[in-house]
């Protein structure tokens, strides 16, 4: 039976919405998705029946909301395949890199070098170039391929004795490029550096098997994957939780405080000091327990139709080329594409009197706007709830930007 | 299908291109970016004795507002001092809504980006960039 994306769509209580006149073609999944019934509905119980602080009230509301905050954690750390306590709920996905760049950097010392690549989003740049200038951490690129992919016929050479951690995206922002984790994992290894991914692009598109993957740290955004905002998730192998100390300090995260001095309470709690985003953890449990149900073999397969009805369309389009790579081997359905003559915002700023919502502009990737000498590009990022009446909608639309705009 | 920003005024000052390129001498430059969206305004003048714009040239790397903006601040702006280009500025924000009052041309023609707030800056983009180049 093929996949019903109707049924999928059905359960966004948005995507029927009517707003000034046109239905909604969501297609910005890539900034923030859409949020599910499932998710609504656990959100408002959480706050209509069972709000309250966790972890120290005694009283029954903050033992519902601990258990349901628990339960959270539980079904985050199911959809990643690893024990619920190695997942840390964090404000959102530049949190949890950050949290990273202070707490495993406070293992680094002074000519120490981390790893990234030209298509990261700015949340897996700057973080680290922070980290070089508090700490004299040695930054290293790995180069792009014209084709929007990370070039890892250049890892070699580019690992040293000295490298820490190579952290990439997942899946690119920008391109929809999957990087070739075994190959990053096989090169870490090489020089016993660790491996985290940003898997914001990613986690939207279904469970992640990380026992499989062999990475050492994952984190993704809840608002990405059909969660709420305010929210965000780490997974580090434990023994690097263990060893990493607090990036902020509060409630919750000690051991004992005296006047004098502190200690730390154990993973995950250390990395959540004070009150941590409930509702959103609680929605976002919601989120991956529903991606959970999902069957994404027939999803993904969905996706790519999509991606290849959007490539096929633009083709036909005088000046329309994708950025990125051209086929659907290794990608997930976040599409850049560019006009000529006719800048990515007026683009999108003309899909959006069709209807059709997409991002437009550098998508916090300024370097790999740089690499390719862009203003900017078009992104039309799906869901499995997307169809095939989005893309002919936003394909109408690109095609009045070419007419009216140049 | 109607397209109430993109209207024929705009697009032809964008398609003008007045004042596109560069200065060999200016008396000032100056770029300006905008981090949100990434549009960027080089503006080149050669200002007179009397602090006039006697030259100005402009490089858009940005959208069609932007664009348009530049090219019709290129087209008012030869002859004005700094306070007359504070006026065209004022001319832009009433255009665009940030201001009361009417807008006199050739900033008239931006009072569609009125309804779209996220735009904005894109027309007020190259007047940030002829302030700093300006003495």
């Amino acid at each position: 039976m093929s996949f019903d994306a109707a049924a999928v769509r059905d359960q966004f209580p948005i995507l029927s919405e009517i707003i000034d006149g046109r239905p909604v073609h969501y297609l910005d999944n890539g900034a923030s998705a859409q949020v599910p019934r499932a998710v609504l509905d656990a959100v408002r119980k959480y706050e209509t029946t069972g709000r309250a602080n966790v972890l120290r009230g005694v009283h029954r509301l903050a033992e519902r909301a601990t258990d349901a905050y628990e339960n959270a954690r539980a079904e985050v750390a199911a959809f990643l395949g690893v024990p619920a306590m190695e997942i840390v709920f964090t404000g959102g996905c530049t949190a949890a890199i950050n949290l990273v760049a202070y707490a495993y950097g406070a293992l680094l010392k002074p000519g120490d070098r981390i790893l990234i690549s030209e298509l990261e989003h700015h949340s897996n740049i700057v973080p680290w170039q922070l980290l070089r200038d508090r700490a004299g951490i040695e930054l290293d690129m790995v180069p792009v391929t014209t084709d929007g992919r990370i070039d890892l016929e250049k890892l070699p050479r580019l690992m040293t004795p000295r490298t820490r951690l190579i952290s990439l995206a997942h899946v690119s922002n920008v391109t929809g490029a999957m990087v070739d984790v075994a190959a990053v994992v096989a090169a870490a290894k090489s020089v016993g550096a660790k491996v985290m991914l940003d898997g914001a692009q990613r986690a939207p598109h279904g469970p992640v098997d990380l026992p499989t993957l062999g990475v050492d740290f994952y984190v993704f955004a809840g608002h990405k994957a059909y969660g709420p905002n305010g929210v965000g998730v780490l997974w580090a192998r434990p023994e690097l939780l263990e060893a990493m100390p607090p990036f902020m300090g509060g409630g919750s995260m000690i051991g004992r405080v005296t006047l004098a001095e502190t200690t730390w309470a154990p993973p995950p709690r250390r990395f959540e000091a004070g009150t941590p985003p409930i509702g959103p953890a609680i929605g976002l449990g919601a989120a991956c327990a529903w991606m959970r149900t999902l069957d994404w073999t027939g999803a993904h397969a969905h996706e790519m139709t999509m991606v290849q009805q959007l490539m096929d369309g633009l083709q036909e389009i005088d000046g329309a080329r994708i950025f990125g790579p051209a086929g659907l081997q290794n990608r997930y359905p976040v599409v850049s594409f560019l006009l000529d003559g006719v800048h990515p915002h007026d683009v999108a700023q003309t899909l959006d009197s069709f209807g059709v919502a997409v991002r437009a502009g550098h998508h916090c990737a300024q370097p790999l706007m740089d690499r390719f000498d862009l203003d900017g590009t078009t992104r039309v990022s799906m869901a499995p709830y997307n169809d095939r009446s989005d893309i002919d909608a936003l394909l109408t639309g690109v095609r009045h930007a070419a007419r009216t705009l140049r | 299908m109607s397209d109430q920003l993109y209207q024929e005024r705009i697009v032809a000052l964008a398609k003008a291109r007045t004042g596109a390129g560069k200065l060999t001498a200016p008396t000032g430059s100056a770029r300006r970016d905008n981090p949100l969206c990434g549009d960027r305004v080089t503006i080149d003048v050669k200002v007179d004795g009397q602090g006039r714009i006697a030259e100005i040239a402009h490089q858009v790397r940005g959208c069609l507002l932007c664009q348009a903006s530049a090219s019709a601040l290129a087209a008012a702006a030869v002859g004005r001092d700094a306070a007359g280009v504070a006026m065209l500025r004022q001319d832009a924000e009433r255009a665009v809504g940030r201001q009361e009052g009417e807008a006199a041309e050739p900033f008239a023609a931006f009072a569609p980006v009125r309804a779209h707030k996220s735009r904005q800056e894109c027309v007020l983009l190259p007047f940030e960039a002829l302030k700093d180049a300006l003495p």
